[in-house]
């Protein structure tokens, strides 16, 4: 009895979960392997690797490559540097540091869709908007930003989401910084750069890499933001690999395709999947 | 020079805080404008304000079906996702295996398959199953990718608790049901309010599956927020009163449990 409790009580959500994952995993590798458009339920049968052939060679497959990995590591990138900026920034005492902190942590909490609308309408609208006002005020001509540059337009909806969450983990990890030693090293001559270079930022490296990975995780597949303001476009400029599987699924029904895509998009995470995993994994114990 | 420093820091701090703000403060505003004001240029900054988009929000656009979707999708996935999730980590925390480990990690690495690659299909299933917009499909869906963070962050919680404790009420004889009452309870409530609050948060705010597998009749309110995107998006007052009200009381609950929030979404890695 005592010995079948602790299984017993695992089993649900063990089971549940390799359900979600074997069922799905098995599923997408059938369909890959088979000739399935909703639209032509009279074509079946095996095609070997032929839905991976088309896929890759989708002239929309490269540019839809290269879109995911500009998106994930610009936004890495914006939200690593300005995060640990903002953090050092808010780490020391200042009038109302309490209510700052609160503040910056609300677009994290935005939903995706409510986000990219507001950017797309009320910040970047050419002609309405506020970033065309400022514009106009600075003398300049307005920019169409989800025309002319629909990747950035994306990249800055998601870094402005993503920089809260970064920036929070990064006070968080500020905190168990050695005050002793930054006193120290300032006794010794070492001035703020020094102590910044040497110090601070070894600190960070562990939390600077645990969100690398998890923002690695939610930005391959970004898709709310891409669907609801550019739809991937103009032409497949701001496409990326989650937003072209979906093309072929829901707007080309070509199940098996699309499928193909799928199983590529899965190998891509789980290349990120391996680090996160190690990293977390050393942290048990 | 050390009020200088002060000075400048205090000054950069709250004018960075209110440049990344702003979107949310505007949005806030333009939900009290007439359309009109909305548009105008340059943009009105002195109105006065107006509460008929909320209430135009609310007869047209069938917005209190959309927000009852999200309240019951986001509450019933917490609930089951919770009763599935606290037993196993109750049972990984204190009846620790040789194998507890490489479970939790496994069950991490199913948390990072990109959702597009099961929305073939989960899509395929459900409309073989007619549940294609229907609420216990996304419930279910929502229940089961938040099912791996629920675990991991309970785990995290659960460890905590001193196992003294645990020991000396198994020496006085209680039994797996009697250290669960009142031993262990008391002290998860914690733990189990804190991952309540960060699977309720994720599943209001779940874009993904909401969009795919739901419309008209399942819809939650990110899919009606969506739905603004072609013509109706010519009307930001509504648009902006309709985004207000799904997001204020999320970003609310966000304002104060941050912390526990983001830490559980890290997997306890960053202390």
């Amino acid at each position: 009895m005592n010995r079948l409790m602790p299984r017993a009580l695992m089993a649900p959500a063990v089971v549940t979960l390799l359900l979600w994952m074997l069922v799905p995993l098995v599923m997408t590798i059938y369909f890959s392997l088979i000739r399935y458009n909703l639209m032509q339920p009279d074509q079946t049968g095996f095609t070997g690797l032929l839905n991976y052939e088309f896929f890759v060679t989708d002239p929309d497959f490269g540019p839809s490559v290269i879109n995911t990995f500009l998106l994930l590591g610009s936004v890495i990138a914006i939200t690593v540097v300005l995060g640990v900026a903002l953090a050092l920034l808010v780490n020391e005492a200042f009038p109302g540091r309490g209510i700052v902190r609160v503040l910056l942590i609300s677009p994290f909490f935005v939903m995706p869709t409510a986000n990219a609308l507001l950017w797309k309408h009320m910040m970047m609208n050419p002609v309405y908007g506020v970033l065309a006002q400022v514009w106009i005020f600075f003398g300049k001509e307005p920019v169409d930003w989800l025309s002319d540059f629909p990747l950035l337009s994306i990249i800055i909806m998601v870094a402005w989401q993503w920089l809260p969450f970064a920036c929070l983990i990064f006070i968080t990890a500020l905190q168990s910084l050695d005050r002793d030693q930054m006193e120290a090293a300032g006794m010794d001559g070492a001035n703020a750069l020094q102590k910044f270079w040497f110090l601070t930022l070894p600190h960070l490296g562990r939390s600077i890499a645990v969100v690398i990975m998890i923002e690695m995780i939610f930005l391959l597949s970004i898709f709310a933001e891409i669907f609801t303001t550019t739809g991937g476009g103009p032409g497949n400029a701001s496409t990326n690999v989650a937003f072209l599987i979906y093309k072929q699924a829901l707007l080309n029904f070509d199940v098996g395709v699309a499928s193909a895509g799928a199983l590529f998009a899965v190998v891509l995470a789980n290349i990120a999947a391996i680090f996160l995993i190690r990293l977390v994994g050393k942290n048990l114990d | 020079m050390k009020l200088l420093l002060l000075l400048v820091r205090t000054l950069a701090a709250w004018s960075i805080t209110l440049l990344i703000v702003f979107p949310l403060i505007w949005l806030a505003l333009t939900a009290f404008k007439t359309e009109l004001q909305a548009i105008s240029v340059p943009p009105t900054l002195f109105f006065a304000p107006t509460m008929e988009n909320f209430t135009e929000v609310n007869l047209r656009s069938d917005y209190p079906l959309y927000a009852k979707n999200s309240v019951i999708t986001s509450v019933l996935s917490t609930l089951l996702g919770l009763a599935i999730a606290a037993p196993a980590a109750y049972s990984m925390t204190f009846f620790r295996t040789r194998r507890t480990r490489d479970i939790l990690l496994w069950m991490l690495s199913t948390k990072m398959m990109p959702a597009v690659g099961a929305l073939l299909p989960v899509y395929v299933m459900a409309q073989a199953a007619g549940m294609l917009d229907s609420i216990a499909a996304l419930t279910l869906v929502f229940t089961l990718s938040n099912l791996p963070i629920m675990v991991w962050m309970l785990y995290s919680g659960f460890k905590e608790i001193p196992p003294d404790i645990l020991e000396a009420a198994r020496m006085d004889g209680a039994s797996i049901w009697g250290e669960f009452r009142h031993v262990i309870r008391p002290l998860a409530m914690g733990p189990l309010a804190s991952t309540g609050l960060l699977c309720l948060v994720l599943s209001w705010n779940e874009a993904f599956w909401s969009l795919n597998l739901s419309s008209a009749k399942a819809g939650t309110l990110a899919v009606l927020i969506a739905s603004y995107a072609s013509p109706e998006g010519l009307f930001w007052a509504k648009l902006s009163a309709a985004s207000l009200m799904a997001i204020a009381p999320i970003v609310v609950v966000g304002w104060f449990s941050q912390k526990q929030l983001v830490q559980g979404l890290t997997f306890g890695a960053v202390k």
